[in-house]
């Protein structure tokens, strides 16, 4: 191989020792957060970061189908919405000593809430995804969009859960050993959470699954033309995405001790392809970075005006009219080792 | 007798009021490569399009090797051993030609619905990928991005990643349009080396190249077959100079 | 002859959805543009009725107010973003016309506030009168179909008769070749986009003296607007038509009878409730249902 091809083997990519430190900066810093927190002083610093970790949860579920697989799915918030509805349900019955349908009885153990948080979404997806991956492209935003606003308008009419004003939870699950009613303690597990979701989307994109995927993102008839239907491939994906998503609502229920439509509503699912964007679709740190940026932006602009939506609206519209690739295309250019 | 790789009887399509394929039968045996020479808008393209499965026919059978594949998807084709290039190169413009070919030859390892491990470090698929990119001689290029791939290179990746398929019968529509002559006679060059290895179709205007390469021609002028034979047969074909003169007309 | 009034509300309702999907789907199917603040080009021509109305007390001039309001609202949105997105991916035109809405919005709060605008119905039209024995109606939603029938045979005949409306069916479906036939593509998108403001427009005016004129309104007929174009099929004006009547029709039927069938097996709150949600949902099941049977949409050929 000639010089030229062994230069190339890393394309766009900055040298890998630089991005092993980026990367454990931003674990030890990640890690640290809530002590740093406490020695500023400002005490409701480690509730935000918690909203942040759920959030790039969430986003980081969306970036596999939308940054990697590209499917703009403008419906994603139904998932995370479904998944905080799975675990504040089970907390309702088994406050309320009944059973769900009649014989599914509640859960205030958030071992038995995640998991299945991320069943119901995942079934949810398929159902949703069967549908929607029938069509392609304007199609499929719009039936997206439009399935969220079904699953919202369910929600909406269910009264023994709350209806409009959505289901308090009078208390976080629980985990053995863990005190999940401390905030230092549910930051280290949505963390964990995170964690182990990064790794998954790791694994999967650099699979042969996250390899075709990718494939199908750049050109479908290229990927059949190969021998790839890209039908299952794309719902699998679809699948695997929603039940992130159902894993972040969840913890997102837990977090807050409450459920609500507004968890559906069409606008998260905007906010959560914001986040993807202006992370950085189709990279692995993106939607952490996309997250952190949007919570802190919207807590920033709420503290100063009412009108916090118009400076929103503009700041995003600048970027997504004037950025392309979003932030970690930006910090990338300021990275050595760049072609 | 033997039956035909492919044999194609009565196929039809038409859009609205035009008919792009009318009628056209077509029977390759195996081994044999055979040319699709046409005016612009004979339909050639369309013709290819049903044979691989992207475009539905109207009526008509497409038999791979004696089996009825004409409502099999595309997918499903290729697993049977139809492989295709495309005139207009359908590439993966992220990723390497070695990624490209990589996938092709994944492709025929089993489902791909496995989640851990690293795709690219495979060593069996890598090195078999690497094998048809040095064999069309692209194997210098592997690691650039496809995106930036000159004209040429796209066109041999385009027939890697085909041949990585390993397919029975390939179609090959318009291997050398855009090509400069170089690339021309290189690409000619590859394709006599795989003449007789694979049973091929090739759609293409350059005559030269299919003089050089076809054991026969069928000749496709508004979606019908108006004549068929040997490359000598063709050249003193008073219905094909006609046809071909008179595209001077429109 | 509730059946019969709530047919005829139905359609009135079908008939603001298809002024919204018959713009919508032939910027989709033309400009390859997927356009979010089509629903507040709705919600402008609502809210400059509404100011007007109640300034003027002329329904004329609130009419055209409405159509003006949407027009200077579009022309302006394409000029600083919409134009710069033709040749950005889905995702950009997303996100670009989502910041686009939060902005929108977020003015409309700031100078009409949170509390909902209600204007009154024009006099000359504010009666009832009887159509069937038994089934007296409002004339003022009667004029509402009746004007929505107008403006879909008028699209209807210069698409179906006219060069441009040949150019506008041909672009709909096959965009490259409308370029192929050296059409000044400026123009055309330029006369899309304003005939889709007008359309929004026009629906939110005649809206606005049926529905609160809220900050949020465009939204909610957007949503059903893209189900419209999903169910017809992206590009044709025939199945946003035919779209939008069955998806009005389904949706005020539900509305109308649902929580009064489940009312007979359950408590009246609940039954409401789940009613009304029930009925939301059933415009969604039968986009399923289409998608299922016709993924295209039924009025577009599928291949």
């Amino acid at each position: 191989m000639s010089s030229e091809a062994i230069a190339q083997t890393a394309p766009a990519q900055p040298a890998l020792a630089l991005r092993l430190i980026v990367a454990a900066v931003i674990v030890a810093l990640l890690i640290a957060l809530p002590f740093i927190g406490k020695a500023l002083g400002l005490e409701s610093f480690t509730g935000l970061a918690t909203q942040v970790l759920i959030y790039a949860i969430a986003a980081m579920s969306l970036n596999l189908i939308l940054g990697y697989g590209g499917m703009v799915s403008f419906g994603h918030a139904a998932f995370f919405g479904v998944g905080g509805y799975a675990a504040g349900i089970l907390y309702f019955h088994f406050a309320d000593k009944s059973d769900f349908l009649g014989f599914i009885p509640g859960s205030n153990a958030l071992l038995i809430a995640l998991p299945v948080a991320m069943l119901v979404s995942g079934i949810m997806a398929a159902i949703i995804g069967a549908f929607s991956l029938r069509t392609g492209g304007v199609q499929f935003i719009m039936i997206t969009l439009a399935f969220a606003q079904m699953l919202f308008f369910l929600f909406v009419s269910l009264q023994t859960y709350g209806g409009d004003d959505g289901l308090i939870m009078r208390r976080r699950q629980i985990l053995p050993y863990l005190d999940t009613r401390d905030g230092t303690t549910f930051y280290y597990i949505a963390l964990a959470m995170l964690a182990a979701w990064f790794v998954l989307t790791f694994c999967i994109v650099r699979s042969r699954f996250g390899f075709v995927l990718n494939g199908m993102r750049q050109n479908e008839a290229r990927m059949a033309a190969m021998g790839y239907a890209p039908y299952p491939y794309k719902l699998v994906a679809f699948i695997i995405a929603g039940m992130g998503a159902g894993l972040a609502g969840a913890l997102m229920a837990n977090y807050l001790r409450f459920a609500s439509p507004d968890m559906l509503h069409w606008t998260k699912s905007g906010e959560l392809m914001m986040m993807v964007i202006l992370g950085g679709a189709g990279t692995l740190f993106g939607p952490l970075l996309g997250a952190t940026a949007l919570v802190l932006l919207e807590s920033f602009l709420t503290a100063y005006t009412e009108n916090w939506q118009l400076p929103l609206g503009i700041i995003l519209l600048v970027i997504v009219l004037f950025s392309h690739g979003g932030l970690s295309a930006l910090i990338r250019r300021f990275m050595p080792g760049k072609p | 007798m033997t039956t035909p790789l492919l044999d194609v009887q009565g196929l039809c399509k038409r859009f609205g009021g035009l008919t792009a394929t009318d009628t056209v039968d077509l029977a390759l045996p195996e081994g044999e490569l055979h040319a699709l020479i046409g005016p612009n808008g004979a339909g050639k393209t369309t013709l290819i399009n049903q044979l691989v499965g992207s475009l539905e026919h109207d009526s008509g059978s497409i038999r791979l090797d004696g089996a009825e594949i004409g409502h099999l998807p595309v997918w499903q084709r290729v697993h049977r051993g139809l492989a295709r290039t495309f005139q207009i190169t359908q590439l993966l413009p992220d990723f390497t030609p070695l990624d490209t070919v990589m996938l092709a030859v994944q492709a025929r390892h089993g489902h791909s619905f496995r989640f851990f491990g690293n795709a690219r470090n495979d060593r069996k698929i890598r090195d078999e990928a690497m094998q048809h990119l040095d064999q069309i001689g692209l194997g210098a290029r592997a690691n650039a991005r496809v995106g930036d791939l000159a004209q040429g290179e796209r066109k041999q990746l385009e027939l890697a990643a085909a041949l990585a398929e390993k397919p029975r019968l390939l179609l090959l529509d318009e291997p050398m349009a855009g090509l400069g002559s170089a690339e021309s006679q290189q690409m000619i060059g590859q394709l006599a080396a795989l003449k007789g290895k694979i049973t091929m179709l090739i759609v293409e205007h350059d005559m030269e190249a299919v003089f050089t390469l076809a054991d026969r021609v069928s000749v496709l002028v508004y979606g019908k077959i108006i004549a068929r034979g040997s490359v000598d047969d063709i050249k003193s074909n008073e219905d094909v100079k006609v046809a071909y003169l008179g595209e001077g007309d429109v | 002859m509730l059946v019969l009034e709530q047919i005829l509300n139905g359609i009135q309702f079908g008939i603001a959805l298809f002024l919204m999907s018959a713009g919508l789907t032939l910027i989709f199917g033309i400009m390859g543009v997927i356009n979010l603040t089509h629903g507040s080009l709705y919600m402008v021509g609502a809210y400059a009725a509404a100011l007007v109305a109640a300034k003027t007390g002329s329904a004329l001039l609130a009419l055209v107010a409405g159509l003006a309001g949407a027009a200077v609202a579009g022309i302006v949105i394409e000029a600083l973003v919409i134009r710069r997105l033709y040749a950005r991916d889905h995702l950009d035109q997303v996100l670009a016309t989502f910041a686009l809405i939060l902005i929108i919005n977020q003015t409309a709060t700031m100078l009409f506030g949170r509390q909902p605008l209600f204007v009154a119905m024009p006099p000359a039209l504010s009666h009832s009168v009887t159509l069937l024995p038994g089934l007296v109606y409002p004339v003022y939603r009667l004029v509402v179909i009746a004007v929505g029938l107008v403006v879909a045979l008028g699209l209807a005949l210069p698409i179906n008769r006219t060069r441009i409306g040949m150019l506008v069916r041909a672009g709909a479906t096959s965009r490259e070749m409308v370029r192929a036939l050296g059409v000044d593509i400026r123009l055309l998108y330029t006369i899309i986009f304003g005939l889709g403001a007008l359309l929004a427009g026009l629906a939110g005016a005649m809206a606005a003296p049926i529905l609160a004129v809220q900050v949020g309104m465009g939204e909610q007929i957007l949503i059903l607007a893209f189900v419209v174009v999903v169910i017809g099929g992206v590009g044709s004006i025939r199945g946003a038509f035919y779209g939008a009547l069955l998806a009005g029709l389904i949706d005020t039927m539900l509305r109308a009878f649902l929580p009064g069938l489940l009312r007979q097996v359950m408590a009246g709150s609940n039954a409401d409730a789940l009613g009304g949600g029930l009925s939301s949902m059933g415009v969604y099941l039968l986009m399923a249902i289409v998608l299922l049977v016709r993924p295209k949409g039924l009025f577009v050929r599928q291949s």
